[in-house]
């Protein structure tokens, strides 16, 4: 066994437990933490696959932005844990049964004589030097061929912020704040009336 | 040496087990959506793979595309669930049935 | 050239529009100053085109104008074929249109629809120019469909009247069945020879001729007759021969300038001048001849015995046109095309001549038509008298008169003509010829001589009728002398028609006749039996209705049977009305309630709607609304993939 099969073998069976992690775990918290685990172990497989800009992205912005606001709201609603749990052994079975189909199938289709060394097209993945640069290879064709895509994707970026701040947004009814453009048009007689009476006596 | 159906086997285990994770989970809507996540970090390992194999950048930009995506998905998602707990202070799934005729 | 050409029938087209679209703001002066000057334009410039190919000897112009549009190899083009017989037809339609825009000032001069009407013959007269002059099918189909259209209009011309509807939908209806048979012959010509163009397909004729086709299975037909016969019946409708006649007797409802133009002299003739122009196929088909000779026959002989027992002056003249349209067509059935156009030609001067002072009579008597209410009139209207006469005798075939030599000459050909029924034909054409003789003097002695039989308030307003009305009649009864005797020979035995119209030897019947002068024809007039029999008819329209009236109410009694069919017409509107009229409807009524209600509503819509309510019934149990079975189902679905890529 080959030290890249070891280091394999160790990130695929971290990335399995942490999987099984998010889905079994009883506190969504522990299941937020085993996805990350999961993400990091994953990054490390794609450094195998010599693709070191999206092994670093997945890390920074999964790890770093999109797990974080995972727990962000985990933690920040009430969730009744024991209620949400309702179910879970009943539909343990079932739900075991139709992965291990669904993996053994899967597993079929894709398996070692579909996809293995035998098959020429795939036998000799070609290494790249010590000087190969994967962002640069990436950022090439990103801004060339697939400017286009790279535009609209950023546009959806856009897009889920501006969506993500309009739906959480809300105007407090308690909260008092003022509208600059009326303070300046008021005029008198909105504030002051005069009012004629006679002068008190003593 | 790692063959490809390797890689492609990792990510067929992945995903069933995040099937798996919606079945059983079926209350939680924050577990699917880390279940979600999972399936498209699944699909993401083949792609990776592919390109490798292939030796063709592609698939890598297409990673990238579904990264870009997928971290909408989440933002948004998690949004909307945060106000679905503020109006009806809960997230189950089983509760959430107005739309049901 | 070119260009008069192109300004020929687009001068007709600008007053047309002018007057069609800006009537109102013109006023009625303008209308018709604006397309009497378009109609005075093309006719200059027709006797222009006449000249430069008949007199200077100019070339034939034989080319396309506009392509419209090309597909697949199929050329369809406006073009222009400007020969001897084109040049005739063109100073025909023209001239006789022209006197007809003139007379139509005096007879439309109360109508309220007076610069609608303007627009409409002008129209017409762009359309049947556009028909002549064309060097294709598709320009002669359009101006084929134009000439309808416009006939339609103006049959309709006073839309308020019922028998007016009636009448255009008729015309219209009949012609339809005629043109459903020339655009299946036309669609055989671009089938078979590839080609719109009229010399192109003549170039093929001869290979044409040796096809074949099998229509039913079983039967073989001669490619030729198949394509020669339904063009004819095209020609049967537009020219009105038996049995598609029906629709220009009741076409009389319009206004007698249009009866005139359109339903005597020049659009009826249409058919006529098609198989004349399309000779060089008929020549190939001997069975498609016989067929056109035959219908022709029919025509001329049955049509005009109905005109004897006609008492409506503008019906009288209807039937006599359909007579000699069938003089024309039988004509063409003996390949003498030469004589069929001359006839043709001759009868559009005499016809619209006797249709105008018809209708000169209408205007005199406050648009009485029946002959019973007349009488007498020779005193009131000199002129109309006159050129009546001169009409009538053009007619009947009076020696001397233009019909006379056209007439003599279809009789003659006929004569020698050898082809299967040209005995029938011949039988038919010389009866047809005291048959003529007498109704058309039955008509003028019964409006011109005589007692005077109508009322008093008529009779005291009785006058000529004015010189826009009287000088067109003038203008015809002059050609309608004299154009016999300049042109016979040279049309008839000259080298007229070289350049047009193709006779095989076989068939040459026009070359058998010995006598070829204007004399020569009047010489042997007197040695045949046809004008004796004109003069025959002549003589006994005198006696019954003049000399001694009380023959004709005699002669009703004991031929009641006779007369009365006569009188129906031979029935042949009623059974058209039995079969078809009701048979259509009665169709319509079973196709409206099993087609319409039963399958169409019943079946197809709300079947469709029953049945997507029961399937939504079945499918609202599968749309539970729970999310995990629709992830199931997606799952099961993926699955089922999975499967299929392994197995395979």
């Amino acid at each position: 066994m080959s030290f890249i099969e070891i280091v394999f073998y160790v990130f695929s069976g971290v990335m399995i437990l942490g999987a099984l992690g998010v889905i079994i775990s009883r506190n969504p918290v522990h299941s937020a933490l085993s996805l990350v685990l999961t993400f990091f172990a994953t990054s490390g497989i794609w450094l195998l696959l010599e693709a070191e800009f999206l092994a670093i992205t997945l890390v920074l912005v999964y790890v770093g932005a999109v797990m974080v606001l995972f727990l962000f709201v985990v933690m920040m609603l009430d969730i009744n844990v024991t209620k949400m749990r309702e179910g879970f052994m009943r539909f343990l079975p079932v739900g075991v049964l139709i992965a291990l189909l669904l993996a053994v199938q899967m597993v079929l289709v894709v398996g070692p004589e579909n996809f293995g060394f035998e098959v020429e097209q795939y036998a000799s993945p070609e290494r790249h030097a010590a000087d190969y640069n994967n962002t640069e290879e990436l950022g090439k064709v990103l801004y060339t061929e697939y400017v286009y895509p790279f535009e609209i994707a950023s546009v959806i970026l856009l897009v889920a912020i501006v969506a993500a701040i309009a739906l959480t947004m809300r105007r407090r009814p308690e909260t008092k704040y003022q509208t600059p453009g009326k303070q300046i048009m008021v005029k008198k007689e909105d504030r002051l009336r005069i009012v004629k009476m006679d002068a008190e006596k003593k | 040496m790692i063959p490809l159906s390797s890689y492609l086997t990792l990510g067929a285990i992945m995903f069933a087990i995040s099937i798996a994770g919606i079945f059983i989970n079926r209350k939680n809507v924050i577990i699917i959506l880390m279940c979600i996540e999972l399936m498209l970090l699944a699909v993401n390992i083949n792609f990776i793979a592919f390109s490798y194999f292939m030796g063709d950048v592609a698939g890598q930009v297409f990673v990238f595309f579904i990264l870009t995506v997928a971290a909408a998905e989440a933002a948004i998602g998690l949004a909307i669930l945060v106000v679905l707990f503020r109006n009806r202070r809960t997230i189950n799934v089983a509760e959430l049935d107005s739309m049901k005729g | 050239m070119e260009n008069i050409y192109l300004a020929i029938p687009l001068a007709s087209l600008f007053g047309a529009i002018i007057a069609g679209f800006f009537g109102r703001q013109i006023g009625r002066i303008g209308a018709h100053t604006v397309t009497i000057a378009g109609v005075g334009v093309s006719f200059i410039l027709s006797l222009v085109a006449l000249n430069h190919i008949v007199f200077d000897g100019g070339a034939v112009y034989n080319e396309s104008v506009y392509t419209w549009m090309v597909s697949d190899g199929l050329k369809f083009e406006v073009g222009f074929l400007i020969d001897h017989l084109t040049v005739m037809m063109m100073a025909v339609v023209t001239g006789v249109s022209l006197m007809v825009h003139v007379y139509t000032i005096g007879y439309m001069h109360d109508d309220p629809g007076y610069q609608r009407f303007f627009s409409y013959i002008s129209l017409f007269t762009f359309s049947m120019l556009m028909l002549v002059m064309s060097n294709n099918f598709m320009q002669l189909f359009f101006g084929w469909e134009a000439v309808g259209l416009v006939s339609y209009l103006l049959i309709g011309f006073w839309y308020k009247k019922e028998t007016a509807i009636y009448a255009n939908l008729k015309a219209f209806l009949v012609n339809r069945v005629g043109d459903f048979g020339f655009i299946l012959g036309i669609a055989a010509v671009v089938m078979y020879a590839g080609s719109l163009d009229y010399i192109e397909v003549f170039q093929k004729a001869e290979q044409i001729a040796g096809l074949s086709i099998v229509i039913i299975p079983g039967t073989e037909w001669s490619l030729m007759t198949v394509i020669c016969i339904l063009l004819f019946i095209g020609a049967m409708g537009k020219s009105a021969q038996v049995p598609l006649h029906v629709w220009l007797p009741d076409s009389m409802e319009g206004p007698t300038p249009i009866s005139a133009l359109i339903h005597a002299a020049t659009m009826v003739t249409a058919g006529i001048f098609m198989v004349a122009r399309m000779s060089p196929l008929y020549e190939w088909s001997e069975t498609a001849l016989s067929f056109v000779l035959v219908i022709g026959a029919i025509t001329a002989f049955f049509m005009g015995l109905i005109g004897i027992v006609q008492n409506d002056i503008k019906r009288v003249v209807a039937y006599s046109t359909l007579s000699q349209l069938g003089y024309m067509t039988v004509a063409l059935g003996v390949s003498a095309y030469s004589a069929a156009v001359f006839h043709l030609m001759t009868h559009a001067f005499f016809k619209a001549l006797l249709f105008l002072a018809a209708g000169s009579v209408i205007i005199a008597m406050h648009h009485e038509q029946d002959i019973r209410k007349m009488g007498g009139l020779k005193k009131y209207m000199p002129i109309t008298y006159w050129t009546s006469l001169i009409g009538s005798l053009a007619l009947i075939g009076f020696p001397g008169f233009s019909g006379f030599f056209s007439k003599d000459a279809i009789i003659e050909a006929v004569h020698y003509s050898q082809i299967p029924g040209s005995g029938f034909a011949y039988l038919m054409v010389v009866l047809g010829v005291f048959v003529t003789a007498f109704y058309s003097f039955r008509m003028f002695f019964l409006v011109f001589h005589g007692k005077e039989r109508m009322d008093e308030h008529t009779k005291e307003h009785l006058h000529e009728t004015p010189w826009v009305v009287t000088v067109p009649l003038i203008a015809l009864a002059i050609p309608s002398v004299v154009i016999g005797w300049l042109t016979v020979e040279y049309m008839l035995f000259g080298t007229y028609f070289a350049d047009s119209i193709v006779v095989k030897n076989i068939h040459n019947v026009l070359g058998q006749i010995s006598f070829t002068t204007e004399f020569g024809f009047i010489e042997h007039a007197f040695h045949g039996l046809a004008v004796y029999l004109a003069l025959a008819g002549l003589i006994a329209a005198w006696y019954i209705y003049l000399v001694n009236p009380k023959i004709a109410d005699l002669l009703q009694q004991k031929l009641a049977v006779v007369y009365r069919l006569l009188d129906k017409k031979y029935w042949v509107d009623e059974v058209y009305f039995a079969v078809f009229g009701n048979g259509s409807r009665k169709l319509g009524n079973s196709f409206w309630r099993i087609g319409d209600v039963g399958v169409i509503d019943g079946f197809i819509v709300n079947g469709s709607a029953k049945l997507v309510g029961w399937l939504s019934g079945v499918m609202r149990h599968i749309q539970t609304g729970i999310l995990y079975h629709y992830a199931f189902a997606m799952i099961l679905g993926l699955m089922g993939l999975l499967l299929f890529v392994y197995v395979k």
